[in-house]
């Protein structure tokens, strides 16, 4: 190691990684339903699009991918909920990879809930 | 990119409760059902609860699960790593509240109170990738030093902190190195006392083995300040996983560039060697080491000069501790100020505690100097199991002494236990209820001492084997009030003319039980009884022939045939052959067998 940059390199590199292993739970949670439903209706592509996309932007430290059993709406599956800290749960249904991504930078990054996709925006509630 | 970390525990406690079958279960299964680009498992270092090993913990919900068996792996990966379902029944029991809800580890009794600096690591990052240590900010602190500080500066920024050792001997480490910076000498030394003999430790274990690069960093920093290239860690044969992860850690440092020369292209050579000890409790006094590095026996030597100025091969050399190293890169990153935030009077920071014995939750603890000790005995350790009454801690092993339940409420830092003629000593920490007697402690550790007394001065080589001599009396039956004074005297002989720390700290345990327990002495040559039921000879097992309905149980289970008797006629118990297993007390259904 000829310089501190090259540290800096390593650690930018692997601090998503890293993060993912904070106790911390004060930031946003990004939560799939991976029920058997959930897998079935394509669960498992949308939970690791989001684990992805969270890590390459450099998401890691305030946001947290995981899964949970199913949410009870089988048929709007699959479904991801996002909770943050001092605002309403956001429930997106019958989401895909591509949705994923577009969640990712329109509400993750910028803060703005895709509405088109949520459950509000269906009429259920 | 994975979206989960399956962190299994690679510690000596979990290997030895069967973690690397698990692990390759694991690998297995996931390989099995399609998860591999998913799920990343990581073998670490230990979490500090190495009773309820192998432990497993899943990533980002952070489930801490326990006493993993292969078995359980397949509904593992299935319900939790597919489905997302944490299998509860198999999740650390402190981490399930009586209403079923998950905590994070955090939260848990055992964790909540305690606060991790030399423990950072141990347990989140792979030790063995040194890129994992890196992400976490390791190496930071040495670039900051060589790039940014004077060695006058990083003495100055150690002395701040108040940091002492954590070996034992609780010196100032920022003086120790101040003290040895301005010799001027062609060769100096950093050298790393991971000797850990004190029976029950295991903190220093689980530093090297959990986060090692965490001592490299240190003592290449330790190097930069005094002006030395070479470093020693002395560390026990005993502990393979240890010097494995040692190996591989020096290994990548290398291959990274941050050992070797030239580091950061700062012109800073720095340089470690490992050196095994054959495990002699006496290795771990400085100057023993120093000469067991060099290739002679590990003997003691007086003082001055101090390593200071002729320590290893002769040259001005510093020592300390593994815990007292893990502790310094976070102090260069965070600050003198941060560190002496934490603790009490001249105790700051925090201190690893191997908590163990007659204790609920047994495993490392990590918590502020200053901490009550009730803290660490009740909310901590959960108090002692089955109901039984606490009755001392013992703490420092061999060179320490004993904290009687009265004291229950005495802030633990160096300065408060001495008052009490304790030392919080490397961390040992054995908690004692009503069963256990005080006289046999003391015997206990005692017979340690006199095994691993290196001979070479008279007071400490026949001083320990008399006041043993007397011991075995005293908790034989055949002590006389005359003996205990003797006792005194020789322990205060011993401790005022033995060369090292070694002979000078082994009466001790003696001396603090004669203290607080004189009772319990005196009960054992007056009474002729062992209050707490556990010095044999002085037991009696008797047989009520009101209450016996011979049915012969016993005299069955008796290992030597001392019971005799006709069936559904009281049996008697021949004294002079009972051996005092307690074996017929366990089985008689009817509590006719009494023991006093
Ligand atoms: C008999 C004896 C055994 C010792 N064993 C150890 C040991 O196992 N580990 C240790 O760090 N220090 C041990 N010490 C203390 C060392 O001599 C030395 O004070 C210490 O390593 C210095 O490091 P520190 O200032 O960081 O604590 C022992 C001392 C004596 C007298
Ligand atoms: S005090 Fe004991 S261990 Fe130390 S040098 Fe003397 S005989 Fe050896
Ligand atoms: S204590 Fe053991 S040896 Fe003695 S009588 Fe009972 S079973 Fe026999
Ligand atoms: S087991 Fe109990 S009841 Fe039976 S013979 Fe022995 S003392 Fe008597
Ligand atoms: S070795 Fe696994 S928790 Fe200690």
């Amino acid at each position: 190691m000829k310089s501190l940059a090259e540290l800096q390199a390593i650690r930018e590199k692997m601090k998503n990684t890293m993060s993912m292993r904070d106790e911390d739970a004060s930031g946003i949670r990004v939560v799939v339903g991976m029920a058997t439903c959930g897998i079935a209706a394509g669960a498992r592509p949308v939970l690791n699009e989001f684990a992805k996309l969270v890590q390459e932007k450099g998401l890691s430290d305030r946001v947290k991918v995981s899964q949970t059993g199913c949410i009870g709406l089988c048929q709007y599956e699959p479904i991801v909920e996002v909770f943050e800290p001092g605002r309403e749960k956001v429930t997106y249904i019958k989401m895909d990879a591509q949705k994923a991504a577009e969640v990712v930078e329109r509400h993750l990054e910028a803060g703005h809930v895709v509405e088109k996709y949520t459950m509000a925006k269906s009429g259920l509630k | 990119m994975y979206r989960s970390h399956v962190l299994i525990c690679g510690g000596t406690g979990c290997t030895s409760s069967g973690s690397q079958k698990v692990r390759a279960a694991l690998i297995d299964e996931i390989r099995k059902q399609g998860l591999e680009d998913e799920v990343n498992v990581v073998e670490t270092g230990c979490h500090g609860l190495c009773e309820q090993g192998p432990v497993m913990v899943v990533y980002p919900d952070s489930t801490f699960y326990a006493q993993v068996k292969p078995e359980d792996v397949p509904e593992i990966v299935t319900e939790h790593l597919l489905k997302g379902r944490p299998v509860t029944r198999l999740i650390y029991n402190e981490a399930v509240t009586d209403e079923g809800k998950v905590l994070s580890l955090n939260d848990t009794d055992f964790y909540k109170k305690q606060v991790r600096v030399a423990l950072r690591n141990c347990g989140v990052i792979d030790p063995e990738n040194i890129e994992e240590y890196i992400g976490t900010g390791g190496y930071q602190a040495l670039g900051k030093v060589l790039t940014e500080m004077t060695p006058d500066q990083v003495i100055q920024e150690v002395l701040d902190s108040g940091l002492r050792g954590r070996g034992g001997g609780g010196f100032p480490t920022g003086l120790k190195w101040k003290l040895c910076a301005p010799n001027k000498a062609d060769q100096k030394f950093v050298c790393c006392n991971a000797d850990e003999g004190d029976p029950g430790a295991f903190m220093d274990r689980s530093v090297l083995e959990g986060d090692p690069h965490s001592v490299l960093e240190a003592m290449a920093i330790a190097g930069y300040a005094i002006g030395a290239n070479q470093g020693y860690i002395y560390v026990r044969a005993e502990y393979p996983i240890a010097v494995k992860r040692l190996e591989i850690a020096i290994k990548q440092a290398h291959e990274y560039g941050l050992l070797g020369e030239d580091i950061f292209g700062t012109g800073f050579n720095f340089d470690i060697g490992l050196r095994l000890g054959a495990g002699a409790f006496v290795c771990g006094e400085e100057t023993a080491l120093m000469r067991s590095i060099e290739g002679k026996r590990g003997e003691p030597r007086p003082r001055p000069p101090f390593p200071a100025v002729k320590g290893l091969f002769d040259k001005p050399t510093i020592l300390n501790n593994v815990e007292t190293y893990a502790n310094i890169p976070e102090i260069i990153n965070r600050g003198a100020a941060w560190f002496a935030s934490m603790g009490v009077g001249k105790s700051k920071g925090t201190k690893v505690f191997a908590l163990g014995g007659k204790i609920t939750n047994t495993g490392l603890v990590e918590i502020p100097m200053g901490t009550p000790l009730r803290t660490i005995i009740e909310d901590i350790g959960g108090g002692c199991p089955n109901g039984k009454k606490f009755k001392a801690v013992q703490t420092g092993g061999p060179s320490g002494g004993c904290i009687p339940a009265s004291y229950i409420d005495i802030p633990v830092d160096y300065d408060h236990l001495a008052e009490i003629g304790c030392i919080i000593g490397s961390g040992g920490m054995i908690v004692m209820d009503e069963d256990n007697c005080m006289v046999d402690i003391a015997k206990f550790f005692l017979e340690f001492t006199v095994d691993e007394s290196c001979g070479k001065c008279t007071a400490c080589r026949i001083g320990t084997r008399r006041m043993l001599e007397i011991l075995e009396k005293i908790t034989s039956g055949n002590g006389t009030m005359e003996d205990l004074d003797k006792l005194e005297q020789l322990a205060y002989y011993v401790k005022n003319n033995s060369l090292c720390g070694l002979g000078q700290t082994a009466p001790n345990p003696v001396i603090s039980t004669l203290k607080f327990f004189r009772d319990e002495y005196i009960a054992h040559i007056v009474d002729k009884k062992c209050p707490a039921h556990v010095c044999k000879s002085l037991l009696q097992y008797t047989i009520d022939p009101a209450k016996c309905k011979g049915c012969t149980a016993c005299a069955r289970q008796c290992p030597v045939s001392a019971i005799s008797g006709k069936v559904k006629e009281p049996h008697v118990i021949d004294q002079s052959k009972c051996i005092k297993c307690g074996a017929c007390m366990a089985t008689c259904k009817f509590g006719a067998i009494s023991r006093q």
